[in-house]
């Protein structure tokens, strides 16, 4: 029997001291797929090389041949985590390309989702930064609020993390009564469940001394690495799409943009935690606002499902006719770029659309959070300790879905 | 005669021990399932009670993979040096007045000696495997053995000269039977000295670095597969075992309790035991893990000065009073 060779590729060039670790793909603090070679000294990190692309899916060639209506479903799988929140910012800017109204009650439940899914987000972020800082009992506590907001995610639209659940000119179905009041129990509940958490975890003595003074960025760093979302918040910089370029409803419901001071990982941490807070507050006003009206406009170029009570869903004429009739029959193309960014949990998520006038988009590309937070870990993670490349990599909430595409 | 009659007491000892650790197993589960808003296992048997010995033959007909650039002869030896050294410590624990197989004079000493001998196996274990998870779980074990052996030893010492013996059933039958007796009372500076670092000793959390799932994988037993895989988890459940242990008869007065049974004498010290084990569970469901620096720190900082400084007040009460 033959000895394998050990192959060893060099990180980067120098001391052959180094001892040169790589971390993942397959690896339980890395959150999917994320490799990093690093370049130890002791347990301090001399160098950290971060290698993205094992969950590449080339969404952004295949949008090229796919028709707008058909694209919307890969955003579901940018984060997966937050499916939501992409369906309407992939629908934003492409009802900015083709001029399409959206009517208000669409807009406010555009707004609902993507709130809900935000704290959805947000606990997981919470979740697996615990849990990657050893505090195992945070985690299956987030995970019990987040199975009641996928539960009502199933009952809107039948889906948990793939909901497609916006159209091109409004949403797929409306909110039920039997929703609104689950969801109304929901938001009465929460804030006391994210005091459950700041017990087990906010003053905690370790868990300060591994947060505090951890991967800390500077405004100006933040800025000039383009970190978006509550990552650059906490460094203090007041920067949150929905409060300045808002879309759906946003700009009709009340709500504060949390800063932090430090801009460390316990900063970010406290950002994430209010901006549930502010989150748990526009859904309630969503509750109370919400406006009677239609739920998809007029001119929507999207099949819409024809709902007729108590009885089995069939596919009649006008469906059928709207199924052929899709985007093509449109006349009016904008040719042109656009770029519209929308506020995901993890950051900026912006969709740029080059349109040369038909039907499918002639270049697609995403500006996803978590491939720009990435590429900051190289500045963040030098010379501190694994441990806390461990914690950097759970601050920054980055989801390889969408940062690999 | 004498001698099957001692092969027999360990046979059953160690029947008992292992049993045990598969009922540890069962116990943690539960306790931080219960914590933590879930079941715990339920499935095997009523409510998962059989779970443990599942999980015994599930481990047992696994394939026993070795690494091919792995040592072979250390790298199956080490779980072994592991279980046994920690399986050998059971031997001198004295459950109930006369209930130790083996009443040594130097019993206290015997279990640290051979603590330390378990902590061969895990350096053996990283360094074998030839992977470099493994080496950095190994180092981490073997810097936080190091420093937190001293400070175990040190907080010992107050109880050693408070009862004037290293052998465990002295010390138990030298706090008397009452209540206050027991040296927590006395000594409670090294009890808490004592517990801290027997978290450490045994790689619990906050101080599991050796085996940091979201950093190292599974530290020092990340190439482990199958049956010693599931040896150095005894290893592990043993020797929480034996820590809670030294625990009871150093502090808690052993098998004494407020009133005697004697149908089965060693109750006491058992619920003592598990009391001390269920605080190891809670501390795993509600704290998170310190940095390898930190866990230094406060070895080094805090508990070694902490422990001498109970040393020398001991010492100088125990000279005023006499």
């Amino acid at each position: 029997m033959s000895k394998a060779m050990t192959v060893d590729i060099p990180v980067s060039a120098g001391d052959e001291d180094h001892y040169r670790i790589k971390m993942g793909p397959q690896h339980p603090a890395t959150h999917g797929v994320l490799r990093v070679d690093l370049d130890l000294q002791g347990e301090t990190i001399l160098e950290c090389v971060p290698h993205v692309g094992y969950l590449h899916r080339g969404f952004e060639k295949l949008a090229e041949h796919r028709s707008y209506v058909q694209n919307l479903v890969l955003t579901d799988r940018l984060d997966y985590i937050a499916a939501m929140a992409n369906n309407v910012g992939y629908c934003e800017a492409v009802e900015k390309l083709l001029g399409i109204e959206v009517p208000l009650r669409a807009r406010y439940l555009r707004t609902m989702v993507c709130e809900m899914s935000r704290i959805s987000g947000h606990l997981l972020g919470l979740a697996t930064h615990a849990l990657d800082i050893g505090a195992m009992t945070v985690f299956l506590y987030c995970f019990r609020e987040r199975e009641t907001l996928l539960e009502l995610f199933a009952e809107l639209c039948g889906a948990r993390l793939t909901p497609t659940y916006t159209r091109l000119g409004g949403v797929r179905q409306d909110v039920t009564h039997s929703i609104m009041m689950k969801l109304e129990r929901f938001v009465n509940e929460f804030p006391a469940n994210i005091e459950e958490y700041e017990t087990l975890i906010d003053t905690n003595r370790i868990w300060l001394m591994r947060t505090v003074d951890v991967g800390t960025l500077s405004a100006e760093d933040a800025v000039s690495l383009s970190i978006t979302g509550p990552s650059l918040r906490g460094s203090g910089v007041d920067y949150d799409i929905r409060k300045h370029f808002p879309y759906a409803a946003y700009d009709l419901v009340d709500f504060e943009v949390p800063l932090g001071e430090t801009g460390d990982t316990y900063a970010r941490y406290r950002c994430r935690i209010e901006e549930m807070h502010q989150s748990n507050h526009i859904l309630r006003q969503c509750i109370e606002q919400m406006p009677p009206g239609p739920i998809i406009g007029d001119d929507a170029p999207d099949l819409v499902m024809p709902v007729k009570q108590g009885r089995k869903l069939e596919v009649d004429a006008p469906a059928r006719q709207g199924l052929i009739k899709l985007i093509e029959d449109r006349e009016t193309f904008m040719e042109g770029d656009i770029y519209v960014p929308t506020e995901v949990p993890k950051g900026e998520l912006g969709f740029y659309f080059i349109s040369d006038g038909k039907g499918s988009p002639y270049r697609m590309h995403i500006r996803s959070p978590s491939f720009i937070h990435i590429g900051a870990l190289k500045t963040m993670a030098k010379g501190v300790m694994v441990a806390d490349l461990i914690a950097i990599i759970g601050t920054m909430d980055v989801v390889l879905g969408e940062c690999d595409r | 005669m004498q001698i099957l009659i001692l092969l027999i007491q360990i046979a059953v000892l160690v029947a008992i021990v292992l049993l045990h650790v598969a009922y540890v197993t069962y116990f943690e589960r539960k306790i931080i399932g219960h914590m933590q808003v879930r079941m715990g296992p339920m499935l095997v048997g009523w409510h998962g009670l059989l779970q443990p010995i599942a999980d015994g033959i599930k481990s047992f007909f696994k394939e026993d993979i070795v690494p091919e650039q792995a040592d072979k002869p250390l790298f199956l030896a080490a779980p072994i040096i592991c279980l046994v050294a920690m399986m050998v410590s059971v031997a001198v624990l004295p459950f109930a007045k006369g209930w130790a197989l083996a009443d040594i004079n130097i019993g206290l000493l015997f279990i640290f000696a051979m603590s330390s001998l378990a902590s061969y196996g895990i350096i053996l274990a990283g360094w074998a495997s030839n992977s470099k998870f493994t080496l950095l779980g190994a180092l981490r074990s073997m810097a936080q053995v190091i420093s937190y052996e001293i400070s175990l030893g040190l907080s010992l010492v107050g109880v050693m000269m408070l009862s004037g013996s290293l052998n465990l059933t002295e010390i138990v039958e030298a706090q008397g039977t009452s209540f206050f007796g027991m040296y927590i009372f006395s000594q409670p500076v090294a009890f808490f000295v004592f517990f801290v670092a027997m978290l450490a000793e045994t790689n619990r959390v906050p101080f599991d670095l050796p085996e940091a799932e979201t950093e190292l994988v599974s530290g020092y037993i990340t190439e482990y597969s199958g049956m010693r895989y599931a040896m150095f988890f005894m290893a592990e459940y043993i020797g929480m075992f034996v820590m809670a242990s030294i625990g009871v008869v150093c502090f808690l007065g052993g098998w004494n309790g407020p009133f005697e049974v004697s149908i089965f004498p060693p109750i006491w010290f058992i619920l003592k035991v598990y009391l001390i084990m269920f605080i190891f569970i809670w501390i795993r469901a509600t704290i998170p893990r310190y940095r390898y620096d930190q866990l230094m720190a406060i070895g080094w900082k805090l508990l070694i000065p902490l422990t001498l400084g109970n040393i020398f007040v001991t010492g100088l009460v125990k000279a005023s009073i006499n």
